[in-house]
């Protein structure tokens, strides 16, 4: 009877135990599979920094580069765009002082710009991911609009340094990835000089 | 017990079969051991200098990026990040990124037309061919005037290379079945043997660059099946005491 | 003391699928209540590890689909970016590569023990059929599967095989294209064989696999005795001489499993192309349909019938032969005519022709692997020899068999 007892011990602890192993042998087994999802080294390689040359970018006109497969704004803005930037009230934007962290610290500002007339930002929408018209005529949205980016899919709107209106469905400003300066005229998109390559 | 007793002879013969097969599917020339060592860095990274100054002209390694490769050899600061610029000064010679795949330098087409064949990507020659193999062959190359680069190899003949290492090895000729020095080159027969053995090393790794990675799992793989069967043993032998 | 909360919510749980699903019901019928014989030795570990392997396959190999490339440009480098790139994409590949030997280790084993204890006979004739055909999958899913890296080996692989349908008088030449769907091995032929060897060729698989247990379970387990348990029962209706698999044999088949696993793994890790045997030099160089490798041979599972299709110096005897090497097997239930099972209990003479059989299998499969010569060829030839006779003088040695008495009960 004894003896017993003492088996049923034995047995429900190297039960629980092997149970134990087993399942911790599972995981491990899953890991390399879940793993194996993240991007690849190729994937890695093919998202690395994008060089940009600005010498041919003439003053009011934006062009669009891809890294790591999204779009890129890059939009000179000229002094009449930087006034009407400038004529947009704050209270009609969402995050006028780009206090969400949507940019590098050093596009916090104004312009959310290095330099106040190159903009860079990511042109896709905030809110489930089209890519924005540029309609930088004034009115041409709305009699209020001081020119910007507009998202065909859902009708948000964004202003010359990608800030996102109030009142639309998109819940934040565009993104501004990582750039730097590599000299006056080029820029290289996906790497900057606090974090290295991003 | 006849059946026992047939079989294990027959098992013991296909064993002793084995060692002939394997040589089966060797020519018949004995290639030397590289005896290479995957975990020495500083060879490796000498191995990779020479392959970028000696044969990436011609042969590309297309499957690998200059940043991967430099991780693999061991041009890694303290915390693990690749040194960009020892990489662009010393294994960059054009205007490649860091990110890029390693290609040949000479235009395959040019290639084709210069050699008959296109120089192979060396990605995978360590596979294919083996490590013998190549330490034997970049190290039997012998003067033939009848060949269009004037050499010609004891280990691949008439192979459509020419003694790219030349003038480190210098100019053996062959006597009979073996290989003499006629001309020393730059560096003693030991230290090329040396140099030719860290390009092999390095070919090696680049060849599955995920190997010294896959041992080191494999040992913990193996410790933690070990501690598995030992619990399902013992768990086995406690319900097996009822049938017993 | 009542049922704990948790207690109560899962019979509960079980109680509401059990009205909808009969999950209870199989568990019984194939596990708490499945009696097996309890004197199942070593070689009845290869039937649960075959499963394992399969699900390993399965499970690799749609993780492998995820970023191979079925096309003749694509295919060769995107197994070396699953080598390379991907995150434990080595592994993954190492895990489907070895999985395909030890697949064959496991299924020849275990087909092995079938001829040892007779479990071909009467009732398991149709197990036995099913089985044959699971083989077949399982030649026809490593054929299908070896073109995939399109390495050279691969390219000339198919070649081989494709061409032997050559050999067939009259339509060979046009079933050959056909098979092919093109004058040669090229990228239309990597895209059907792929689309066959991940989703036609498992279907068929998994189905066989579930009939071949459902056969099993329906008639139940040989033993090495050979002896049917289900002849002495107790008054509960249970056999008297059988323990139920959960959860002895769940148990026992686990730590079998364990072991499976660790020299699996230690192949994996340590020796993932096995000296060129798992996977064979020649296809690290992409496909080049004009240069063959100075010494094609298939990988080890297959060079028997390779040998014996290279002994018969006729393009269309060599294939019938070799595929009657196989189709043989089919024919087993019926050419023994011994009415004992287990050679435990049968005469010397089956002992001796097993014996002489397993010989020829291993001496063909080293052959095989090797390139011919003319002393070479005629040992294949000879071995060949062998290998057919246990077929078809099977009928008559074992007719008059001298056979020991079987007995009535399992021996402890």
């Amino acid at each position: 009877m004894n003896a017993d007892e003492m088996d049923v011990g034995r047995r429900r602890f190297l039960t629980a135990a092997t149970s134990v192993i087993g399942g911790v042998g599972a995981a491990f087994v899953a890991y390399p599979f879940l793993a194996s999802w993240s991007p690849s080294e190729k994937t890695r390689a093919l998202g690395a920094p994008v060089e940009v040359d600005l010498s041919k970018l003439e003053p009011g006109q934006k062009i669009t580069i891809a890294w790591r497969g999204k779009p890129v704004f890059i939009v000179n803005r000229t002094k009449n765009y930087l006034d009407h930037l400038a004529a947009v009230n704050n209270d009609v934007l969402r995050d006028p002082l780009s206090e969400e962290p949507q940019q590098p610290p050093y596009a916090t500002n104004a312009y959310r710009s290095i330099k106040e007339d190159i903009l860079v930002v990511i042109g896709i929408c905030t809110h489930l991911g089209c890519v924005p018209l540029f309609k930088p005529e004034v009115g041409v949205i709305d009699s209020s609009w001081e020119g910007g980016f507009f998202c065909p899919c859902h009708g948000s709107k964004y202003d010359l340094a990608g800030r996102v209106y109030k009142g639309v469905p998109a819940p934040l400003n565009l993104v501004v990835p990582p750039y730097k300066y590599k000299s006056d005229t080029i820029i290289v998109v996906g790497e900057d000089n606090q974090q290295g390559v991003a | 017990m006849v059946k026992k007793a047939l079989l294990v002879p027959s098992i013991l013969l296909f064993i002793l079969l084995i060692p002939f097969t394997l040589g089966a599917s060797e020519e018949n020339i004995k290639l030397d051991k590289a005896n290479i060592d995957l975990t020495d860095q500083a060879s490796l990274q000498r191995g990779a200098k020479l392959f970028m100054n000696y044969c990436s002209g011609c042969h590309s390694l297309r499957m690998v990026r200059y940043e991967g490769m430099a991780q693999d050899v061991g041009i890694v600061d303290a915390k693990g990040q690749v040194l960009e610029k020892i990489v662009k000064d010393n294994l960059i010679f054009g205007d490649q990124k860091i990110s890029d795949p390693i290609l040949a330098v000479m235009p395959k087409a040019d290639a084709t037309n210069w050699f008959g064949v296109p120089p192979p990507d060396l990605s995978l020659v360590s596979r294919s061919r083996g490590v013998d193999w190549l330490y034997s062959y970049l190290r039997s190359f012998y003067q033939d005037a009848t060949k269009p680069w004037g050499v010609n190899n004891l280990v691949f003949p008439d192979a459509a290379m020419p003694h790219v290492l030349l003038s480190l090895q210098g100019l053996q000729v062959r006597v009979n079945d073996h290989l003499e020095l006629k001309i020393p080159g730059s560096l003693t027969t030991q230290e090329y043997d040396m140099a030719v053995r860290d390009l092999v090393n390095f070919l090696a790794l680049m060849g599955e660059p995920t190997q010294l990675k896959r041992e080191r799992l494999g040992v913990w793989v193996l410790l933690f099946l070990g501690i598995f069967c030992l619990f399902a043993w013992l768990l086995k032998r406690e319900y097996w005491k009822d049938v017993h | 003391m009542g049922m704990s909360w948790a207690t109560r919510a899962l019979t509960g749980s079980l109680k509401w699928i059990d009205d909808r699903f009969p999950l209870t019901k199989l568990w019984n019928e194939h596990l708490a209540e499945y009696y097996a014989p309890k004197n199942f030795n070593f070689w009845y570990y290869f039937g649960s590890l075959a499963l394992v392997v399969l699900a390993n396959q399965i499970i690799t190999g749609i993780w492998l689909t995820m970023s191979y490339t079925p096309t003749a440009e694509g295919a060769f480098d995107s197994v070396e970016y699953i080598m390379r790139d991907v995150p434990y994409g080595w592994l993954i590949r190492y895990l489907h590569s070895t999985g395909a030997s030890f697949f064959f280790i496991v299924v020849y084993l275990h087909m092995f023990r079938g001829l040892l204890y007779g479990s071909y006979k009467k009732p398991r004739e149709l197990i036995w059929l099913l089985g044959m055909l699971i083989f077949l999958c399982l030649m026809a899913e490593a054929f299908l599967g070896y073109l995939l890296p399109w390495g050279n080996m691969s390219f000339w692989g198919a070649q081989v095989i494709t061409s032997l349908f050559g050999a067939i008088p009259y339509f060979g030449e046009g079933l050959v294209e056909w098979l092919r769907g093109d004058y040669n091995i090229t990228g239309v032929t990597l895209n059907r064989f792929f689309a066959l060897h991940v989703v036609f060729v498992p279907l068929l698989f998994i189905g066989l696999v579930i009939f071949h247990i459902m056969a099993l379970h329906e008639v139940g387990s040989n033993n090495p005795d050979g002896v049917e348990i289900k002849k002495h029962k107790d008054k509960n209706g249970r056999p008297l001489d059988g323990i139920p698999f959960q959860p002895y044999y769940t148990v026992k088949d686990m730590f079998g499993v364990a072991v499976f696993l660790l020299i699996f793994c230690a192949v994996v890790f340590f020796a993932p192309d096995m000296g060129g045997y798992f996977l064979e030099h020649p296809n690290f160089e992409p496909a080049d349909p004009l240069k063959t490798p100075t010494h094609i041979a298939p990988v080890w599972y297959m060079t028997p019938y390779y040998a014996i299709l290279r002994a018969i110096p006729n393009k269309l005897l060599g294939v019938i032969a070799m595929f009657s090497s196989i189709a043989f097997f089919f024919l087993l239930p019926w050419l023994d005519r011994c009415p004992v099972k287990s050679i435990r209990y049968r005469g010397d003479i089956y002992k001796i022709a097993l014996s002489l059989f397993v010989i020829s299998f291993l001496v063909l499969g080293y052959l095989g692997s090797v390139p011919p010569s003319p002393i070479l060829t005629i040992v294949a030839q000879f071995s060949s020899l062998v290998y057919f006779s246990f077929f078809l003088l099977m009928p008559f040695y074992t007719r008059s068999e001298k056979t020991k008495p079987v007995p009535e009960r399992i021996r402890g």
